[in-house]
Parts: structure tokens; C-alpha cells; sequence
């Protein structure tokens, strides 16, 4: 594993920086169950890090512990070198903390484009009169957001669906509108739940492309769940595997594929 | 031999008073345009630039939609933009006589780029954009090409892939920048920076600039264009500035077309149409070429524009009906019974209305009105509102499809041309528009029809020469001018109007002796909604057999309607409902083609429904989609021994290749289906 204090330059020749996110001897309980036991790792500037593990291993519990939503018993997490206090979703927003959704949570009934705006939320000002009086403030504030907006669409790919509502859409572009509302608020820290799940090969390869592409083109710090370890492998700077809520690996894809514990996890053995 | 068909100087008298309606707006601007043309010796496309930026300077010459906005460039503002690339061009090392490949989908940077190209005496070579990285190559070795305009990562790719086999390659533009960082950068280059070094170096190069410009004739070469290949390896088509001048004056001329004018530049910037629509009409009348959002976008993109002229393949007519049919569908009673109702007399009188016909005059109010209830709103859906002029061509299209948009009141025609040909053969007058024939003689154009059939041409639009094939160039192109088009067809003694049969080389004859012309009765079967492709097998046999591939669109949105679940193509292809209703329209065609005393032959015995869709990537079709037929018959050779060999059912694999060049295989069982074959009148065979 790396462990250099100022980051380290990837194999392609991107610069990683230091330290952005720390978790440190993490615990989450459910009443009697365990979800997380005991992890620690750190997330650095710029690069895009996997957290990998069967079913059940914990690891939407510990993005949820990245996000703020839950907290854990025990432990700490340290954001921009500082300890976290416990936070209401809109304020992790604000600290330029943005995610996706397993399960995909859209606005049906809207258009791609009103979604994808309200990813925009944290920077809209005006209150409800302005908004409803329109011309002026909020209407020039309509018009800065919507070029971030539509950037991002561009970037993305989605202009043909730009004005289509989101029920009408297939799992894949669903998705992607996803990473689309979560780029609008341009985070510096992208949290992916899955965003790969259920896809089939071409999507999967378009979706990784935009992941690399997102991380190439704004430097964004890159977090995200996987369950296909191909995907995963090829995509991540650095990886940690979960496993019965214990971290069994952590470090390079190469050398989490040589884990012994990794493949045993993978490839199943005879658990006491 | 038949004789000569509309000489020149006839047709020019005729289109004078057969097409120019008076009292139509258009007439002044045409006339500045022709006087412009003898004054000013207008002889490249950098010369005609130069004229529209100080006589149009504030018209739009291009429209990008980009970031949800329609983003527009004045003739003046592009002519900046095109001399800062030509002034950058020169600054990076471009010669007189080089190549420039131009790879991309329609955008306004690359058509700037062509026009760049010619400015500074380099020949623009538009590739096309899907081509797979090996086609790439043999068309950039082929010509030698030294640069390469690329217009993002995916084509830059591609280039980089078999850069190893392109010895003459030196540098290589791009002009979406994403996803480029990390590349080497000795020899690669953003677009918008070559345009600073350009602008940065005015002084420095703006009078070799001019020279360049200068030392353009109307017989230096204007751009060449690779043919999409049918048989064998592209060839390709030089064209001077004087071929796609005249052919744009000519055609400009023969439907009133002025600088007011606005199109959809969607289809392949390869393609010689394409050229002539969006460069050489555009430049020569002055107007307004609209570059779509994405590929996916242009259906939005073309109602939000609403062209006046507009060229589509087809196909793309065949789709928008497919998607009118399904939405009236599902749309409400009312709506749908008015749907009907008015289309049925639409279909009645419309067609006459706008060829100037009488009609009754209640017929007359009641079209009216359903051009208020109906028509008129499915136009502005369709975004065909404002259209004067729209054409078709590269394939037939079906009667019933062309007849549905005529009737609306859209001015549709059909013509017939070819890359050598600068595009115009034939094409169809107002008034004079069928769905069965190809027009008369463009312009300009002499016709010839050989004695086995095939059709000749002679015109200012023919070709300079095959680029290093003199071979071909010789077989192809008479002392005298003559072009064969490997088309065989025949004048209608009565309209002087053509009529395409196939492919001269693709009509045959069957054991019998009968005439085997494959075309004719796979267009028939493509007329069916739910058939997308026909390949029929024949030639030198007793009797035809027939591939077939369904439409996916409109056979899943059937099976949909009927309960139908599947999970492929595959096995939707495969499902025994859906081959039962193919083997209904194959035998309503075997019934229309016993009609026919020429090709009675050609009824279809036995056919098979194919398990993938022919595809441009594994080479069963041109990328302007047309069958390469040879290809298909020695691909599926095993098939069409089961359907001649009587076997009920034929296991097959077939080898794949994915866009990004990756092979893989699919196997299936398939049915081969017997059909019904009309009984034939003796007389008529013996008329044969």
C-alpha cells in the first residue's frame, strides 16, 4: 500500500494529493448487529477510490458513514484534516459532498432537465417571492445555473433526453441522470452507490468512461461502491474490500487481486 | 443505342418556364446570384466565401445547437473563423497539394475546416465518422493524407490505432478537447489553438494566404470524396471547384433556391450530398446550414430549425411514419378517428392539390380545414412547416410513404445521381413527381441508355478522375465524358421520365431464362413497416429464395401490443407469429411481382428471417447502408444451401464485430418458411 504523506502520481501520471477524508477505527452498530467493525482508511485528492465486497459486507453502510447520514458509534471521520461533527444532509451538500443512489432516487414526474437542476439547489439564492416575481435576481440566477446545467448534459451525453421525463426512461440513463444531478452541484467529493448495478456490458463501458472522465476533466475526488469486480479493478486508483464488515484488503488493484483473504472472500471458503 | 434525351439547351428553356413560377419572391435573389457568377469569375468555394461575407455579412451561415442554445455564426464572422484555421494550417506546415482528412459528425468547425483546406490550397477529404479504425487507414494511405481534423477523442483513437501503417501522417487536429490531456502532444493539436497561432500569426502569413487563394481555378480540385464502396475497395472521386459549382448553380436553380433558405446538415459529411447540400448550395445561394446537437437529438433539432430544403434518405421518412402510426395508436379516440379521417382525403385530393390539378372545390375547403385540424400540426411536429423542397434518394422509397407526405402538401421528390456525377442524373420537376420513376435529365445532363440497359450520363458535374486509379477511371468515364452508372434502367416513352431496374451487374438471368432483378422485388418487401432489409437469391437458379430482417421498432412495438415477450432481437426474429405475418407479406409481393410480365420470375419460394441485423461493422452493408450483396451470399452461404436443399431448419454461426472493433459470434437455429407463389399467366412468360 501507498503511504505517502503528500499523495502519490498513479500509474497514467495523474498527481494524487493528500489526505481529503480519514476514517479512523470505525464501528456502526444496528442494535445487536455489526455492520462496520473496526475500519480505517483514508480517501485522497483526485483519486478515485473503490469500496468493494460481497453481499451484505457493509458497504453502503460505511458510504453512508462517508456521507454523514449515519454516524458511528465509534471511531471518527476527519474531513479536509478536521474532525466531522454530526450533520443534516443539506449542510454534508454544502461542504461540496455530492452522491448517487443504489436504488435510484429521481423525481419521476420531471424532466431530465428540471432533475439535473436540482442538484443546483445549494446555489440558488433567491427566496420563494423573488422566484415567483421572476424577472430580475431569479431569473439571471435561472440562466447562471442552467449553463452549469447544461454542461454537464453536454458532458454526459443525455441532450436527447433533455426534456423527457424521467419515468419514461430506461435503467441506464436513469443512472446517469443521477451522476448528472450529482455533478451539477459540482462536488469536490463524488459518492457513487453502485452506479454500475444492473447495467449491461456497453452501459457498464459508458458508464465507467464518464466515471474516468469526471475525475480527468474536474478533478474530482471519486468514491464508489462496486460489486463487479472487473469494473472495479480497472477503474480505481486505490481499492478497500469489505467483508462481514471487516476490512480484509486495502491498496492497489493488483494488490488486492493477490489478497489471499480477498479471493477467499470472493471465491467463498468455510466461514467459522 | 437510344438517342440522346434532354440535351442541354433544351432542358435550360424548359426550365425556365416550367419552373420558375412567377411573381415568387425568390426570382431577384436568383438573378443576383447568376449576374455575381459572370462578373466576378466565382470560381472555388474560398471565392465564393469571400462574396457572401460582404454581401450577406450579417446572415447566419451556420446554427450549432450547443449547450441547449442555437449558437449562430454571420457569413462574416465564419469567414473569420475559416481564415484564422487557414492562417493556422499554413502556420503548422500545410503545402499546396496536400491531403487534409476531415473526420467527424456534422459540425460547423468542420465544414470550416473543408473551406480552411481549399483556402490554402490543400484537398479536403471528408472520412466517415464510423468507420472502423482499419477502413480508417486504407482511406487515409490511399491519399496520402498529412493532416487529420478529428473531431474528438473516439476519432483520434481511431486514428492513433494504425498511425503505424499511415507514413505521411504529420499532425493531427482536434477539436473537442475532452479526454486529451494525457496525450502526447508533439503531434496532436486543439483546433481552437491552431486558430490562435493563426490569428497570432496574420502578418506573418496572410500574403501567402492570399496567393494560395488566388492561384484557385475552376478545374483545381475542390474535394475528394471516397465512394462507399459496393464491391470491393473505396474509390476515390476527385471533384474540380467547376463540378460542384455548376452542379450547385444548376440544381439551385432548377428549385428556386435563395439565400433565405435553411437546412438540417445531419446526414454523413462524407457523403458527396451532403457536400453539395451543405457546402456547395450553401455557398453558392448564401444560405443557412444547421449543425444538430448529437445524433440523437435531430428528430428535436429538425422540428426547432423547421428547414425549408431538406434531403433524407428514405429510411429516415419510413421512420418519422413508423412513429406517427404508433403514437396515433395509443392516442386518444377522437383524435384518432380525425387522424384517419382526414389522412383518407388527404390521400384522395392532396396529391393533386399540390401538383396543381383541379379539385373540386369542396374537396378543396375540407382539405383546408384538415390542413387546420390535422395536416398543419403533423407537419410542425414532424418539423416539416416551412418545407418548400425536400428530396429523396440513395434507395427507393416506398409508394404508400411517399404518397403519405406528398399528400400532407409537402413538396417531396425524388432523384437519381451518384458521387462521379457531382449527385445530379435526374431529378423530378414540380408537377411531374412519381414515386416509380427517378425524374428526367438535371440540368445540364445528357442521358444515355446502353444496349444491355445500362444508364450513361454526360455533364459539367462529371468527375475529374478515380485519385490513383486510371484504371477504373478509364472503365468508368468515356473520351467523350460519358460516365457508366452500373445502373440499369429505361426511359418511359411517354413522360421522357427514368426508371431504374437495379444494379447492372446485380440483374441477372434465372435457369429458366427469365429476368433475375433482385431490387425490384426486395424494395417491395421493404415497403412493409416491418421489414427492414431483403436480400434476395436467384441468379442462374430455378427459383428465388429470400433473407430477410424484421424492423425492431415496429416488430417489437407489434409484439408489445400483442402480449408478445422476448428478449433479443434474436428471438423476436425467430418467433413463430412473427415469421407467419412476414410469410403474408412475402406472398402479397410474390402476388404483385407475377403481375409484372417482365420479373414474374422473382416470386419468392422459401425464405429465412435472419438472426442479427446486416450490419455496416461486419461488412454486409455499405455505410451509407446499402447490401453488399456478394458479401452476404458467401457469409451465409449454408443458409442458402438449406433454403435450396428443401431442409426445414439450419443451425448457423455467424461472426460479430463491435463498433469498437471487437469480434465475437452468435449462433441460431433458424426456420426456413415456405411461401405461396401466384400463379403466373402463360402468354406472359412467354413474352420473356
Amino acid at each position: 500500500m501507498k503511504d505517502m504523506e503528500e499523495g502519490y502520481v498513479t500509474e497514467d501520471g495523474r498527481k494524487i494529493g493528500g489526505v481529503v477524508m480519514e476514517m479512523k477505527n470505525i464501528t456502526l452498530r444496528f442494535g445487536g448487529v455489526v455492520a462496520i467493525k473496526d475500519i480505517s482508511f483514508d480517501i485522497r485528492q483526485g483519486e478515485i477510490r473503490a469500496i468493494i465486497g460481497p453481499n451484505g459486507a457493509g458497504k453502503s453502510s460505511m458510504l453512508n458513514v462517508i456521507s454523514g447520514f449515519y454516524v458511528p458509534q465509534e471511531g471518527q471521520v476527519f474531513y479536509q484534516g478536521k474532525p466531522r461533527p454530526q450533520m443534516r444532509p443539506y449542510e454534508v451538500a454544502r461542504q461540496g459532498i455530492a452522491r448517487t443512489f443504489q436504488n435510484i432516487a429521481l423525481f419521476e414526474g420531471m424532466s431530465v432537465l428540471d432533475n439535473v437542476m436540482t442538484g443546483r439547489l445549494n446555489y440558488m439564492k433567491t427566496g420563494l417571492f423573488q422566484q415567483a416575481w421572476w424577472k430580475g435576481k431569479a431569473e439571471q440566477e435561472e440562466t447562471e445555473n442552467r449553463e452549469v446545467v447544461e454542461k454537464v448534459i453536454d458532458f454526459l451525453e443525455i441532450q436527447h433526453i433533455r426534456k423527457t421525463p424521467v419515468a419514461r426512461l430506461p435503467y441506464g440513463l436513469k443512472k446517469r441522470v443521477e451522476l448528472a444531478r450529482a455533478l451539477a452541484a459540482e462536488p469536490s467529493l463524488l459518492l457513487l452507490d453502485e452506479p454500475m448495478a444492473g447495467m449491461n456490458v456497453e452501459e457498464k463501458e459508458d458508464m465507467s468512461r464518464f466515471i474516468l472522465d469526471v475525475n480527468d476533466e474536474f478533478g474530482t475526488t471519486i468514491a464508489l461502491i462496486e460489486h463487479d469486480m472487473g469494473v472495479v479493478m480497472d477503474l480505481s486508483d486505490r481499492v478497500v474490500v469489505m467483508d462481514y464488515g471487516k476490512k480484509i484488503g486495502d491498496g492497489t488493484p493488483d494488490e488486492v487481486r493477490n489478497n489471499q483473504d480477498v479471493i477467499d472472500a470472493y471465491l467463498g471458503v468455510a466461514h467459522d | 443505342m437510344t438517342p440522346y434525351l434532354g440535351a442541354g439547351p433544351n432542358r435550360d428553356q424548359n426550365r425556365g418556364t416550367a419552373i420558375v413560377r412567377p411573381g415568387r419572391p425568390e426570382r431577384e435573389e436568383k438573378k443576383l446570384a447568376q449576374t455575381q457568377s459572370g462578373a466576378a469569375g466565382l470560381q472555388s468555394l474560398p471565392a465564393l466565401l469571400e462574396r457572401n461575407a460582404t454581401e450577406f455579412a450579417d446572415q447566419p451561415a451556420y446554427r450549432e445547437k450547443e449547450f441547449g442554445i442555437w449558437q449562430a455564426w454571420t457569413w462574416a464572422q465564419a469567414a473569420k473563423e475559416i481564415e484564422a484555421l487557414a492562417l493556422g494550417l499554413i502556420n503548422l506546415g500545410v503545402q499546396e497539394g496536400d491531403f487534409i482528412a476531415i473526420i467527424g459528425r456534422n459540425r460547423p468547425y468542420l465544414y470550416w475546416s473543408m473551406v480552411a483546406a481549399q483556402s490554402v490550397g490543400a484537398i479536403p477529404v471528408p472520412v466517415y465518422n464510423d468507420s472502423a479504425a482499419e477502413e480508417m487507414a486504407y482511406v487515409l494511405d490511399h491519399c496520402g493524407a498529412r493532416y487529420v481534423i478529428a473531431e474528438d477523442q473516439e476519432q483520434v483513437d481511431k486514428v492513433l490505432d494504425v498511425q503505424e501503417q499511415l507514413h505521411e501522417l504529420k499532425h493531427v487536429i482536434y477539436l473537442d478537447p475532452r479526454g486529451m490531456r494525457k496525450y502526447d502532444h508533439h503531434t496532436l493539436h486543439q483546433y481552437s489553438h491552431v486558430q490562435e497561432q493563426g490569428r497570432a500569426a496574420y502578418d506573418e502569413w496572410i500574403t501567402d494566404l492570399n496567393e494560395r487563394r488566388g492561384k484557385l481555378t475552376y478545374d483545381s480540385t475542390c474535394v475528394m470524396l471516397y465512394t462507399s464502396g459496393t464491391t470491393g475497395k473505396p474509390k476515390g472521386v476527385v471533384l474540380s471547384n467547376r463540378n460542384v459549382i455548376e452542379s450547385a448553380k444548376n440544381s439551385a436553380d432548377f428549385d428556386g433556391l435563395t439565400r433565405n433558405e435553411d437546412i438540417l446538415s445531419y446526414l454523413p459529411m462524407a457523403w458527396v450530398g451532403d457536400f453539395i447540400f451543405s457546402i456547395g448550395q450553401a455557398y453558392w445561394c448564401g444560405f443557412c446550414v444547421n449543425c444538430p446537437e448529437s445524433q440523437d437529438t435531430m428528430m428535436t433539432d429538425l422540428r426547432e430549425i423547421g428547414p425549408t430544403y431538406f434531403f433524407a434518405p428514405p429510411r429516415v421518412f419510413e421512420g418519422q411514419l413508423t412513429s406517427v402510426m404508433i403514437r396515433m395508436e395509443d392516442a386518444g379516440n377522437l383524435k384518432r378517428k380525425m387522424f384517419h379521417h382526414f389522412l383518407t382525403h388527404a390521400k384522395k385530393v392532396g396529391g393533386d392539390i399540390l401538383d396543381g390539378k383541379p379539385v373540386g372545390l369542396l374537396d378543396r375547403l375540407k382539405y383546408k380545414l384538415g390542413d387546420i385540424l390535422v395536416y398543419g400540426p403533423l407537419k410542425d411536429t414532424l418539423g416539416y412547416g416551412r418545407i418548400r423542397v425536400g428530396y429523396t434518394a440513395g434507395e427507393a422509397i416506398g409508394p404508400e410513404i411517399f404518397d403519405f407526405y406528398r399528400s400532407l402538401g409537402i413538396n417531396l421528390k425524388q432523384l437519381y445521381g451518384q458521387t462521379e456525377a457531382t449527385v445530379f442524373i435526374t431529378v423530378q420537376p414540380d408537377g411531374e413527381v412519381r414515386a416509380d420513376t427517378v425524374g428526367v435529365p438535371a440540368p445540364d445532363v445528357e442521358i444515355r441508355i446502353d444496349d444491355n440497359g445500362e444508364i450513361h450520363y454526360r455533364s459539367p458535374g462529371v468527375f475529374v478522375e478515380y485519385y490513383k486509379n486510371a484504371e477504373s477511371t478509364a472503365s468508368t468515364k468515356d473520351p467523350e465524358g460519358w460516365v457508366a452508372t452500373g445502373d440499369a434502367g429505361f426511359i418511359e416513352a411517354d413522360s421522357g421520365h427514368l426508371r431504374i431496374i437495379d444494379r447492372a451487374k446485380d440483374v441477372g438471368k434465372m435457369a429458366s431464362g427469365a429476368m433475375f432483378a433482385p431490387k425490384y422485388v426486395e424494395n417491395k418487401l421493404k415497403f412493409y413497416p416491418d421489414i427492414l432489409e431483403a436480400v434476395l437469391f436467384g441468379n442462374g437458379k430455378d427459383r428465388c429464395v429470400a433473407f430477410i430482417n424484421i424492423d425492431l421498432t415496429a416488430v417489437g412495438n407489434w409484439a408489445e401490443r400483442n402480449n408478445i415477450a422476448y428478449a433479443s432481437y434474436q428471438e423476436l426474429a425467430g418467433h413463430p407469429k412473427v415469421l407467419e405475418s412476414i410469410r403474408d407479406h412475402v406472398e402479397e409481393v410474390n402476388k404483385s411481382v407475377a403481375a409484372d410480365e417482365m420479373l414474374s420470375g422473382c416470386q419468392v419460394h422459401r425464405f429465412v428471417v435472419l438472426h442479427k441485423e446486416l450490419d455496416a461493422d461486419d461488412g454486409e452493408m455499405t455505410r451509407t447502408r446499402k447490401v453488399r450483396r456478394r458479401i452476404v451470399e458467401d457469409k451465409f452461404a449454408d443458409i442458402i444451401t438449406a433454403l435450396y436443399d428443401g431442409s426445414e431448419q439450419i443451425s448457423t454461426t455467424t461472426e460479430v464485430t463491435y463498433e469498437d472493433g471487437r469480434k465475437g459470434a452468435i449462433s441460431a437455429t433458424l426456420t426456413i418458411m415456405d411461401a405461396k407463389v401466384a400463379q403466373v399467366a402463360p402468354q406472359q412468360v412467354a413474352a420473356e
